[in-house]
């Protein structure tokens, strides 16, 4: 593929050869890396720009296509995220934007070569997913992960159409799934697969097309199926494919012989490369052992969907020794946390998932017992996603005593406000004993009873933070304000249910330009400060998401963002810029 | 606790036990599940909070019959902070969880006696509908959004748990298993009340 060559004869000062230094360029691998060399001089931002193969949008809406399109003329494979965080949670509107369309347009002009698109949090339609399957012949690889507006349909035009497909990973979108017969249009000629992900589709699959499929893609991978493929049509996968690295089972709830079950383990003590294992759905214990020698070499299992208890997870964990992330439900409950304190010395990463996070049967859950146990048997701790009824202040310090090696630490008290429930206290000292303790800290996610104090200690100590998630905490704007001040990595700010109003806002004015994003929702701000902010920052992003019908001087959602591109031209009618 | 408090009205957010006005927020044990509230607190919340119930149920005053009534559960949009796919797909789990099946009543008008399916043995609207055609010896004919069964002789109805007769197929299917009681078949007469909406 013949890269686009300037036209324009580079006046340069060095003896450097453009081309040298393009290639030269071109093996930074650090997204930062890269922008850094581009502000050296003329040279090499042209060099570097001409250099760059792929691109990370964080935010669609900080950058045009064309703007993109003008900067960087050879890139293949394209990284973009669209709506706010919260959108995942329903905070945001249905046809607020991040549509790929417009991008797929010019990309079809300046990246006919384009290989590679993943994308999180945007509106794909099955429109757009036949214009990219027809419009870039070199196509290989699509992840669509916290997207919508897309169906089965556009599926099947992609597997139909993309010869040099490679990777097709669907993950967690909020899709119209039809029917399971996309997977039957791969056509038989194509066998380049080297990643299939749908596990979070529903539909069954025709499982002859799946089984034709996999044996003939020498170079999968990965695969991952949804629950309708059953153990003995797994066990049948496996054969075909004993090179998997990771897999993602389907169901584990079929009834089988003596036979079968020999079977399916044999297939997976063949899996002498998986290192990933994750599905399960609805799990029937029985049938875990199957697993075990598979397990020697796993490094990531996730098993945040399948709700095991204490004793299944227990027994599986002895035989994954090498385990470093681990993806539960809070079905395993503190006994399960033990088990894993006790067999995952080299474990760095824990998400807990609430299996009832409604609390509509009897809950249990985890606990802050489970948390400490895993923090003393796993020192290399440094992600943790931790969903919970109930947490002391005592608990975390000892944690991060533990661990002080955190870089990620979001804990969730699941009931909103909720101080720690031996003492009563508010969760204060928790989160000053993570800024303190843990000075990699890089996002932080708090929750329970919190004052303004918390917000000192992190604006005081949290100094290499970069992104803060804060809901129903606070006292008032200062708290707020010693964000802003103090914290100078500070990328993402994300808030709900504060009460943080229009002066906790304007402090942080000049701050949001080298911030990412802002969002505020159902805290204070009102119209008159939102519209202030607009006026002092003319080249930021202010938005406001209007959802009432009646007037009000509350500005209930607030995205504030940082963009060359000038105000969006695609809002819809209640989102308003100012 | 500050002037703040009563702005912000944590109180209306936090879930606990206890009659309306009294301060300790108690430990969360396990068992008891009721979440009821008083007017005042709970018109605060509705204009703040998706609610999954029956808006009866969170106007009501008396706390004295918890035990008797579904509990009222008051959410907050958004929160705890999971994303709606792992939220439905826990749904789902309800459904298929204890494996013990769902076993509903299905009547149709002028048979001698009821049935009963499992409706956890179906994947699908059209699986369901071949059983029930098949069971009762009737046609349902083509569903449309528009028009439903209009025109066929007999159609599928259900009563969900708010204790409503909804034409089957018109929410997703997994909405429907959760959320169906019971199965009644109806003629197509009956039927064209339902259809056109």
């Amino acid at each position: 593929m013949e890269c686009k060559r300037k036209n324009e004869k580079s006046k340069s000062n060095s003896t450097f050869p453009d081309e040298v230094l393009e290639l030269v360029l071109g093996m930074l691998k650090s997204r930062k890396d890269k922008s850094t060399v581009s502000l050296v001089c003329k040279e090499w931002y042209n060099a570097e720009r001409w250099s760059r193969r792929s691109v990370f949008i964080g935010n669609c809406y900080s950058v045009s296509p064309e703007i993109l399109t003008r900067r960087f003329p050879n890139i293949r494979s394209v990284t973009l995220k669209g709506k706010p965080r919260f959108a995942d949670f329903n905070l945001v509107p249905a046809n607020w934007g991040a549509d790929i369309h417009s991008w797929l347009v010019v990309f079809a002009v300046k990246y006919p070569w384009l290989e590679e698109l993943r994308l999180k949090r945007m509106t794909v339609t099955d429109e757009s997913l036949e214009f990219l399957a027809l419009k870039f012949p070199n196509f290989k690889a699509l992840s669509l992960l916290s997207c919508d507006g897309f169906s089965t349909d556009g599926l099947a035009k992609i597997a139909a159409n993309c010869k040099n497909l490679t990777e097709l990973d669907i993950q967690e979108n909020g899709i119209e799934d039809k029917s399971g017969n996309w997977l039957s249009c791969f056509p038989e000629s194509f066998t380049s697969l080297e990643v299939l992900n749908f596990a979070n589709l529903h539909y069954e699959v025709n499982f002859d097309a799946l089984e034709k499929l996999v044996s003939r893609c020498k170079s999968l991978k990965t695969l991952k199926v949804n629950k309708s493929v059953t153990l003995k049509q797994l066990q049948r996968l496996l054969v075909h494919a004993p090179q998997l690295g990771e897999l993602g089972t389907g169901s584990f709830s079929q009834e089988l012989t003596p036979q079968q079950c020999s079977e399916l383990g044999s297939a997976f003590k063949n899996c002498r490369n998986l290192h990933t294992l994750s599905g399960l759905w609805v799990a029937t214990a029985q049938y875990l052992p199957v697993l075990y020698s598979a397990c020697t070499n796993l490094t990531f299992l996730n098993f945040s969907y399948a709700p095991l208890d204490s004793d299944d997870l227990a027994k599986l964990l002895v035989h994954c020794p090498k385990l470093q992330r681990l993806w539960v439900v809070d079905s395993v409950e503190d006994k399960g946390l033990e088990a894993v304190g006790s067999h995952c010395p080299l474990l760095e990463e824990l998400r807990v998932f609430p299996a009832d996070p409604f609390d509509e049967g009897i809950v249990h859950g985890v606990t802050e017992s489970g948390f400490i146990a895993v923090s003393q048997g796993c020192p290399r701790l440094h992600y943790v996603l931790y969903f919970c009824r109930q947490m002391t202040n005592a608990a975390v310090a000892t944690v991060v005593q533990n661990c002080p090696d955190f870089t990620h630490f979001r804990l969730c008290i699941m009931h909103p406000g909720q101080p720690d429930y031996l003492t009563q206290d508010p969760m204060d000292e928790a989160f000053g004993a993570v800024v303190k303790t843990c000075t990699k800290l890089q996002r932080l996610a708090v929750s329970g009873y919190l004052t303004d104090l918390t917000f000192e200690y992190i604006g005081k100590y949290a100094k290499n933070l970069e992104t803060l998630s804060v809901a129903f905490a606070g006292k008032s704007d200062w708290g707020m304000r010693c964000v802003l001040d103090g914290c100078p990595k500070l990328r993402k700010l994300e808030v709900r249910d504060c009460p943080f109003g229009n002066v906790a806002l304007l402090s942080g004015s000049r701050k949001y330009e080298s911030m990412r994003s802002l969002w505020m929702s159902d805290c204070k701000v009102t119209m008159n400060g939102v519209r202030l902010l607009a006026k002092e920052m003319p080249r930021l992003n202010v938005e406001v998401i209007k959802e009432e019908r009646y007037e009000t001087h509350q500005a209930r959602k607030v995205y504030v963002y940082r963009s060359v591109a000038g105000p969006r031209r695609d809002a819809p009618p209640f989102v308003l810029t100012l | 606790m500050g002037s703040y408090e009563s702005e912000l009205n944590l109180k209306a957010t936090e879930l606990r036990l206890g009659l309306p006005g009294s301060d300790e927020p108690e430990k969360r044990s396990c068992s008891v599940r009721s979440n009821k509230r008083s007017s005042r607190e709970s018109s605060v919340e509705e204009s703040r909070c998706k609610s999954n119930v029956n808006s009866d149920d969170s106007t009501t005053t008396s706390d004295h019959d918890q035990e008797s009534v579904q509990p009222a559960k008051v959410q907050v949009v958004g929160w705890p902070p999971i994303r709606s796919y792992r939220k439905n797909s826990l749904q789902q789990k309800k459904v298929e969880g204890d494996g013990s099946g769902i076993y509903v009543k299905v009547s149709m008008a002028g048979a001698p006696y009821l049935r009963k399916i499992d409706l956890k043995v179906y994947k699908s609207y059209p699986e369901l509908l071949m059983a029930l055609q098949t069971l009762f010896k009737c046609t349902f004919g083509e569903y449309s959004e528009r028009e439903g069964y209009n025109g066929s002789e007999y159609a599928p109805t259900y009563e969900d748990k708010d204790g409503d007769w909804m034409l089957v197929g018109d929410v997703p299917w997994n909405m429907f298993v959760s959320s169906c009681k019971r199965l009644r078949i109806i003629k197509g007469s009956e039927a064209k009340g339902l259809g056109c909406l």
